[in-house]
C-alpha cells in the first residue's frame, strides 16, 4: 500500500484515516503544526515529494486511460507494459492516469526514471511496448516514439529530448483547468492534496463569508463555461440572497454536443478539482445537497467520480462538518440517459426530480424556484472546476489573462479535419487561427481550410475570413457564433456546408424534447428541405421539385420563427446551423439547388458520372462492376454512362485503372 | 400597474401574467396548450406577442406582467410566427378535416381560417400512428394529436391518474398510456376530462349511435331511453339558447320524434338510490359498519378505487348508480308488467359522462345475460342524433315524461352538480332517523363548484361529518386522509369530473366556468321551483317498494339495486 498524507509522521501525530484533525490541510502544506519536529516536517516534505513524483525510487510508467485513451487501445498497452514487466521481472510503478489532451497520438505512455524527468511516448500499442520499454528502462529513449519530456527544475533532463511545453501542440496552450490531468492519479486524493488540492476549499470556509465567496468568484469575471456566459459569481449572488433553509447546488456534466469531452475528460483525469470546486460554490451560495448530472455514457467518469467523493468523504472534506466547520455538504450523482435536451437547465432539473427530461417556462429561474422548488445554482463542470484556483490565487490573478468581457481559460474539444486533435485549454483572446493551425496543425493532406464548427450544433461556423477572431463571449457573437460548451470541429475544402447543416438539424431533430411545436415540427421541416435540396432529381417524384423550391424559400422564415418562439434555449438555437452556413456560404446552397451541383462533392447524389473517351481504353471492367448497368459499351472502344441509370454509388471510379470515369 | 397593449393603457395586477391581463382587458390572444388554474406550461407558442425591448417573442401565458411593459399582440411579427406554427401543426395532421369526429368543432381547424391558412407551405413526413380503440368507452387518435399536453396535465394534475404521458422524442414523442399499451391496460379510468380538453379529434368517445339507431329501426325491439339529470340542463347551449335553462320538456318531445318509445328520467332513480344509499348509511351509523361511507354514483371514481386504492374498497356504498338501478327495474319490472320480453327490450341511457359507458359493460352489470343498460349516450352523442334528424328544438313543444319512471323529486334532479346527492341524502336521512321532514332542505355548504366542501350536518340527534369532492385529485387526498386515520367524517359525496356530472366527459365542449356555475344554478332553480323535493315523497318510488321491491336493503333490492367491486390490476 503506498503511504498517504494522512499517515502519523510520529508518535506525538494523534491523527489518522479514521480521526482527522481541522488544520490538515495546512499540516499537509506546511505541517505538522501540533508539534514542533523539525524530522517531522522533514518526513511530512519527502512524503509529498513522492506524491508529486518529485522524487521517485523507481521507474515509474504512467498510462492515459481515459476514455480516449482507452478508445485508442491503451487497455491493452498497459496489459502488455504489466505482462512484460512481469516477464522480465522489472520492478516499476505503473500508473493510470487521465488525459493529457493529445487524442490524435494515443495510447500515450509516459516514463519516469529516478532523478530523471518524465517522457512521454506517443502511439505505444501493445506491439511496440517491449521494445519501448526494453530502450527506455534503460535509459535510451527512442526518438522516433518520443513525444517529449516534462519540464522539472530538480530532475536531470535528457539530451536529445524536446520538451513538451515546447511542443506546438502545447506551447500556445494556458493550462490551468487540465493541469493535473494526465499528470496526476485521479484515484489517488492523496495525489491531488499534494498539488494543492483543497487548500482553496479550506481558505474558504476558515476566512470567507459565502457573500466574500461570491464577490471573489465576480471579480474574478469568471462566465459560465457552458456556454450561455453568465457571470456566475452574479448567479452565486442571487442564489445567496434567497432566503429559506434548503437550496440546492447543481453541476451539469450531460456534456450533449457531438464533438464535446472536456467535461469527461476534467472528471477522468482530476476529479477532485470538481469536488473542490462544488464545495466552494455549495458554502457561497449555501447549499448543503449537490447533485452531479452525469451521462451514463461516461461510466469511467462515474467510476473515478464516484470514488473521489468517497475518498473525500473519508477524509472529511465531504460530508458532515466539513473540516470542522458547521458547513455540510452530500454530493449526490444523478445519471442521465443521455437527452440533449437535458443540457437545459430546467429539463435538467425535471430530470433529477424524476420526471420527463422538458424544459419549462423561465420565469421563474432556477436561482428563484429550480430544483424541487427550491433555489438552485447550475453550474457547468467547466466553471466550477475554475473555482478552485481563483480561489486560490485571488481573482486578479484570474482576470489578468483574458479579453475585457471574457477573463481566463477555456477548453475546447479539437476535432474535425486537423493534424492534431484533442482536448486544448487557452487563454481567452487567443485566435481561432492559432488553434487551428498552430496547436492543431492545421488541414491535413495539403487540403484547405473552410469553416470551424464551434459551440455545439445551437453554435456556427467560422469561415476562413473571421479566422483572427478572438476566442470572448462576445466577439464569437458578432460573427454568428457563440462560445458554447467547447466543441471545435474543423471542416476543409472537401466538407459540404449544406451536408453539415443537414447532419446538425438531423441532430436536433431527433434530439427536440417534443414539447413546442416551433422546435418539434419546425426542425424536422428544415431538415426535409435540406434532404429534398441534397436529393438527385432521379430520386425525386411527383410534385417533388415544386415543393424543393417552396421550402428552400420557406427555409429562412422558418428559421427565423423557431427562433424567434421555442421554448428554451436549444429550442432558440435550433436554426443556428442553417442561418450560419447560410450567412457564410450562401453560395453553397445556391449551387446544389439551382446548379444541382455539390461544389464540395461531398453530397453523392448531387454528383455526375462520365468517361473520359480520351483516356478510357475499353477494358470493360467498369462495366462489369456496374450494379446498375448504366455503363453501355462494346471491348476496345471508349464505354459510356447513362445518367439515368447511374445511382452514383462509384463502383466504376474505384476500378478504373485508366482514371477516365469523371466525378463533377 | 400599468402596461400598455396595442397602445392603449390597460390595468394589470403584480405578478400575473401577460394572458391574464389581456383577457380581462378583452384583448383576444389564441391558447393551445393553456389550462385555466394551472400552472402554465408554455408549449404552443401559439400565444407569442412583442414586448418591446425583448430579443424574441414572448409567449403571453408564462410570462409575468412589469411595469410599464409594452405590448403588441397582433404585430405583423407575432401573426406571422402564429401562422407558421398552424402551418407546421397542420404539416403533421391528417388532411381529414371531413371525417373528423371534430369537424368544425376543432380549435386547430378554427384557428388555421382564423389566420387564412389556404396554402400548404410545409410538407413532408407525417408521424405515422395507429388509432386505439382498445378502450371501453374512449378512443385516442395520435395522428390527430398536436401534443399539446392538456390531455397529459388533465390526466395527471387534476385527476391524478396520469394514465398517459408523452413517450419518445424529438417528431416521434406522442402521448399515450404506459409502454404504449392500449387504453384498456392502462390506469384511464374513462372519465373523458381529456375528451373536454382536447382541442382537436385526437380523443374521442366510442359512439353508441349506430346501436341505438339499429334497435329503433328494428320493430321486435322496444326501446326505452333514460337522461341524466346535468343533461337537460346542458342541451339548451347547443342549440343557442341560454345555458342553464331546463330543456326536459322539449327533450322528452325530442327523444320521442327520435323514435324511442318509452322516455324516462333517471332522477327517478337517483331518488330510488336516495333511498337505498341513505338507509345503507344509516344502517352503517347504528349498526357499526365501515366510515365513512363513500358515494358510488360515479363510475370513474369507482375504477379509480379499484385502481389506486384497493384496500378501501369496504368504504364505497354498495348501491348502484342511478343509470343502473333504474336499467335493472325496468328490465325486471316494468317490461314484464308491459308484457315484454326483456330480451326485446333496448334499453338507452343519456348521459353526461363516458365512463357510464365503461359501467354499462361491467359484467356485475348483466344478470342472466341480459344487461341492464344495452347503450349509452353522451350529450354530444343525443345533440347529434337531435342535428341528424333536423329536429327544431325551438319550435317543439314540451312533453311529460312516461310514467312510472319519469316522475321525480327534485332532489334526484339535484344528482346532476357537485353536492347534490349530499344534499338528496342528508334530506332523506333525517326522514328515516327522525320520521319528520327537515326544517331547511337547502345545505349551503355543500354546493357550488369548489373541489372539496366539508361540513357538519345534524341529522336528529346524530351529528354528521360530510364532505364533498369533486375532480379526482381532490378525492385522492381526501381517500388518503381517511387511510391514514381521519375519523371525523361519516359520508363523502365523490364525482371524477370537476364540478360533478354537469361538467362531465361526455358534456357539450368548449364551455367555461361561468357556464358550469348556470348549469349548476339550473339545477337549484329547478329544486327552489320543485313542488317535490325530497326522494322518499316520489310517489312512483314508493309504489315501486310497495309493489315490487319490498323495502330498501330488501332482499329484491340487494339483488338488483347493489353490486360489488373488486382489486383491478393495471399499468400504472
Amino acid at each position: 500500500m503506498r503511504e498517504t498524507l494522512i499517515d502519523p509522521c510520529c508518535d506525538a501525530c494523534w491523527h489518522g484515516p479514521a480521526e482527522f484533525c481541522n488544520d490538515l490541510l495546512r499540516c499537509l502544506a506546511s505541517g505538522p503544526c501540533c508539534h514542533d519536529s523539525a524530522s517531522c516536517a522533514q518526513e511530512r516534505q519527502r512524503r509529498r515529494q513522492a506524491l508529486r513524483r518529485d522524487v521517485v525510487e523507481r521507474p515509474t510508467i504512467f498510462v492515459g486511460t481515459g476514455t480516449c485513451g482507452l478508445g485508442a487501445g491503451a487497455a491493452r498497452t498497459l496489459e502488455a507494459i504489466q505482462a512484460w514487466l512481469l516477464e522480465h521481472d522489472r520492478r516499476a510503478d505503473v500508473v493510470e492516469v487521465g488525459c493529457i489532451g493529445m487524442c490524435s497520438v494515443e495510447p500515450l505512455v509516459e516514463v519516469q526514471l529516478p532523478g530523471r524527468t518524465r517522457v512521454c511516448f506517443q502511439h505505444v500499442t501493445e506491439r511496440t511496448v517491449p521494445g519501448l520499454l526494453e530502450k527506455a528502462l534503460a535509459g535510451e529513449m527512442p526518438a522516433e516514439s518520443v513525444l517529449g519530456q516534462h519540464r522539472h527544475e530538480r530532475l536531470q533532463p535528457w539530451s536529445g529530448v524536446p520538451y513538451l511545453d515546447e511542443h506546438p501542440f502545447f506551447a500556445p496552450q494556458t493550462r490551468w483547468v487540465l493541469a493535473n490531468c494526465g499528470i496526476i492519479d485521479p484515484s489517488d486524493l492523496d495525489e491531488y492534496l499534494a498539488w494543492g488540492g483543497y487548500r482553496a476549499l479550506a481558505k474558504v470556509l476558515a476566512d470567507m463569508t459565502p457573500a466574500e465567496v461570491c464577490r471573489a468568484v465576480e471579480l474574478s469575471g469568471l462566465r459560465g463555461r457552458g456556454g450561455g456566459g453568465f457571470p456566475t459569481g452574479r448567479k452565486w449572488s442571487i442564489a445567496n440572497g434567497r432566503p429559506g433553509p434548503q437550496k440546492y447546488l447543481v453541476c451539469n456534466a450531460d456534456e450533449g454536443d457531438p464533438g464535446a469531452f472536456m467535461d469527461r475528460a476534467v472528471i477522468e483525469g482530476d476529479p477532485h478539482r470538481l469536488l473542490e470546486g462544488m464545495a466552494i460554490a455549495a458554502y457561497a451560495i449555501g447549499a448543503s445537497k449537490a447533485y452531479v448530472y452525469i451521462r451514463a455514457e461516461y461510466p469511467l467518469a462515474i467510476r473515478r467520480l464516484v470514488h473521489a467523493i468517497g475518498e473525500a468523504k473519508t477524509r472529511g472534506l465531504l460530508g458532515e462538518r466539513i473540516l470542522g466547520t458547521d458547513f455540510h455538504l452530500e454530493i449526490v450523482i444523478k445519471q442521465g440517459a443521455g437527452a440533449f435536451v437535458c443540457g437545459e437547465e430546467t429539463a435538467l432539473l425535471h430530470s433529477i426530480e424524476g420526471r420527463r427530461g422538458m424544459p419549462r417556462p423561465r420565469p421563474p429561474f432556477p436561482a428563484q424556484a429550480g430544483l424541487f422548488g427550491k433555489p438552485t445554482v447550475i453550474n457547468n463542470v467547466e466553471t466550477l472546476a475554475n473555482v478552485p484556483a481563483i480561489l486560490d490565487h485571488g481573482p486578479e490573478w484570474f482576470a489578468s489573462v483574458g479579453t475585457a468581457g471574457s477573463k481566463g481559460t477555456k477548453v475546447f474539444a479539437l476535432s474535425g479535419k486537423i493534424t492534431r486533435t484533442g482536448l486544448v485549454e487557452v487563454a481567452m483572446g487567443t485566435t481561432l487561427r492559432e488553434i487551428v493551425f498552430d496547436i492543431g496543425g492545421g488541414i491535413p493532406d495539403g487540403k484547405a481550410y473552410k469553416a470551424v464548427q464551434i459551440g455545439g450544433p445551437s453554435g456556427g461556423c467560422i469561415p476562413l475570413q473571421h479566422l483572427d477572431i478572438q476566442i470572448d463571449y462576445e466577439s464569437l457573437k458578432t460573427v454568428g457564433a457563440m462560445m458554447g460548451s467547447g466543441g471545435l470541429v474543423v471542416m476543409d475544402e472537401a466538407t459540404c456546408m449544406v451536408d453539415v447543416a443537414k447532419f446538425f438539424m438531423d441532430f436536433i431533430q431527433r434530439e427536440s424534447c417534443g414539447k413546442c411545436i416551433p422546435c418539434r415540427e419546425g426542425t424536422r421541416r428544415m431538415l426535409e428541405i435540406l434532404q429534398a435540396i441534397t436529393r438527385a432529381r432521379r430520386n425525386e417524384s411527383g410534385f417533388d421539385a415544386l415543393q424543393r423550391f417552396q421550402g428552400v424559400m420557406a427555409l429562412e422564415q422558418l428559421a427565423e420563427v423557431i427562433k424567434d418562439t421555442s421554448l428554451c434555449g436549444l429550442g432558440q438555437s435550433a436554426p443556428n446551423p442553417v442561418l450560419s452556413t447560410l450567412r457564410y456560404f450562401r453560395d453553397e446552397y445556391e449551387a446544389h439547388i439551382y446548379d444541382r451541383k455539390c461544389p464540395a462533392r461531398a453530397c453523392s447524389e448531387l454528383l455526375t458520372y462520365s468517361i473520359d473517351v480520351e483516356r478510357c481504353v475499353g477494358c470493360g471492367l467498369c462495366l462489369k462492376a456496374c450494379p446498375a448497368q448504366a455503363i453501355l459499351g462494346t471491348p476496345k472502344s471508349p464505354h459510356y454512362i447513362v445518367a439515368e441509370k447511374c445511382i452514383s454509388c462509384g463502383s466504376c471510379v474505384t476500378v478504373c485503372r485508366p482514371k477516365a470515369v469523371r466525378v463533377e | 400597474m400599468h402596461i400598455e397593449v396595442n397602445n392603449r393603457p390597460i390595468e394589470a395586477q403584480a405578478g400575473e401574467t401577460i394572458l391574464a391581463a389581456l383577457r380581462r382587458a378583452g384583448v383576444s390572444v389564441p391558447t393551445l396548450c393553456h389550462m385555466e388554474g394551472l400552472l402554465p406550461s408554455g408549449a404552443c407558442r401559439i400565444c407569442a406577442v412583442e414586448v418591446e425591448g425583448q430579443r424574441s417573442l414572448i409567449p403571453a401565458c408564462s410570462y409575468p406582467v412589469a411595469e410599464g411593459m409594452k405590448i403588441r399582440t397582433h404585430s405583423p411579427r407575432a401573426v406571422a410566427a402564429r401562422r407558421t406554427i398552424i402551418e407546421l401543426l397542420l404539416s403533421n395532421h391528417p388532411d381529414d378535416c371531413l371525417y373528423c369526429v371534430r369537424n368544425t368543432s376543432c380549435q386547430l381547424q378554427t384557428l388555421a381560417a382564423e389566420h387564412g391558412v389556404t396554402q400548404r407551405r410545409f410538407s413532408g413526413l407525417r408521424s405515422n400512428h395507429t388509432i386505439d380503440i382498445s378502450g371501453p368507452a374512449l378512443g385516442r387518435d395520435p395522428a390527430k394529436c398536436i401534443l399539446c399536453g392538456k390531455c397529459v396535465r388533465e390526466c395527471e394534475e387534476v385527476q391524478s391518474v396520469a394514465a398517459i404521458d408523452f413517450i419518445g422524442r424529438g417528431s416521434a414523442t406522442r402521448v399515450g398510456p404506459a409502454f404504449n399499451e392500449g387504453l384498456n391496460l392502462s390506469s384511464c379510468i374513462l372519465c373523458g376530462q381529456c375528451v373536454m380538453v382536447c382541442p382537436t379529434g385526437a380523443l374521442f368517445e366510442q359512439s353508441h349511435l349506430r346501436q341505438v339507431m339499429a334497435a329503433i329501426q328494428d320493430p321486435e325491439m322496444t326501446v326505452v331511453i333514460q337522461h341524466a339529470p346535468a343533461v337537460s340542463v346542458t342541451l339548451a347551449e347547443a342549440f343557442g339558447l341560454p345555458p342553464g335553462q331546463d330543456m326536459a320538456g322539449t327533450m322528452t318531445a325530442a327523444l320521442r320524434r327520435l323514435g324511442f318509445d318509452q322516455v324516462f328520467d333517471t332522477s327517478f332513480s337517483a331518488d330510488l338510490t336516495i333511498m337505498e344509499e341513505a338507509s345503507e348509511l344509516v344502517q352503517r351509523l347504528t349498526s357499526g359498519g365501515i366510515l365513512p361511507m363513500m358515494t358510488s354514483c360515479s363510475p370513474g371514481w369507482i375504477k379509480f378505487m379499484e385502481e389506486f386504492y384497493p384496500d378501501m374498497l369496504g368504504h364505497l356504498s354498495t348501491c348502484k348508480s342511478p343509470q343502473q338501478m333504474l336499467g335493472a327495474v325496468i328490465k325486471s319490472y316494468w317490461a314484464p308488467r308491459q308484457g315484454l320480453d326483456p330480451t326485446k327490450v333496448f334499453s338507452v341511457a343519456v348521459m353526461p359522462c363516458t365512463a357510464k359507458k365503461f359501467e354499462a359493460s361491467r359484467p356485475e352489470m348483466v344478470h342472466d345475460g341480459v344487461a341492464d343498460i344495452d347503450a349509452v349516450l353522451t350529450t354530444r352523442e343525443l345533440v347529434q342524433l337531435i342535428r341528424m334528424h333536423g329536429l327544431d328544438m325551438l319550435a317543439l313543444p314540451p312533453e311529460p315524461a312516461d310514467r312510472p319512471f319519469g316522475e321525480r323529486s327534485t332532489a334526484g334532479k339535484l344528482f346532476g352538480g357537485s353536492g347534490g346527492v349530499m344534499e338528496a341524502a342528508i334530506r332523506t336521512a333525517c326522514f328515516l332517523v327522525t320520521g319528520k321532514d327537515p326544517e331547511a332542505l337547502e345545505v349551503e355548504a355543500v354546493r357550488g363548484l369548489h373541489g372539496v366542501k366539508q361540513t357538519r350536518v345534524k341529522v336528529g340527534e346524530l351529528e354528521l361529518g360530510v364532505a364533498v369532492v369533486s375532480g379526482l385529485g381532490n378525492a385522492r387526498k381526501l381517500v388518503e386522509q381517511v387511510r391514514a386515520g381521519r375519523d371525523d367524517l361519516h359520508f363523502i359525496e365523490v364525482m371524477t369530473c370537476p364540478g360533478g356530472c354537469i361538467a362531465g366527459g361526455g358534456q357539450l365542449l368548449g364551455v367555461d366556468r361561468a357556464g358550469l356555475e348556470r348549469r349548476l344554478a339550473g339545477l337549484y332553480a329547478i329544486d327552489a321551483a320543485g313542488a317535490v323535493r325530497m326522494s322518499h315523497h316520489n310517489e312512483a318510488v314508493a309504489e315501486l317498494y310497495r309493489e315490487f321491491l319490498g323495502q330498501p336493503l330488501g332482499e329484491r333490492s340487494h339483488h338488483l339495486l347493489h353490486t360489488h367491486y373488486h382489486r383491478r390490476d393495471v399499468v400504472k
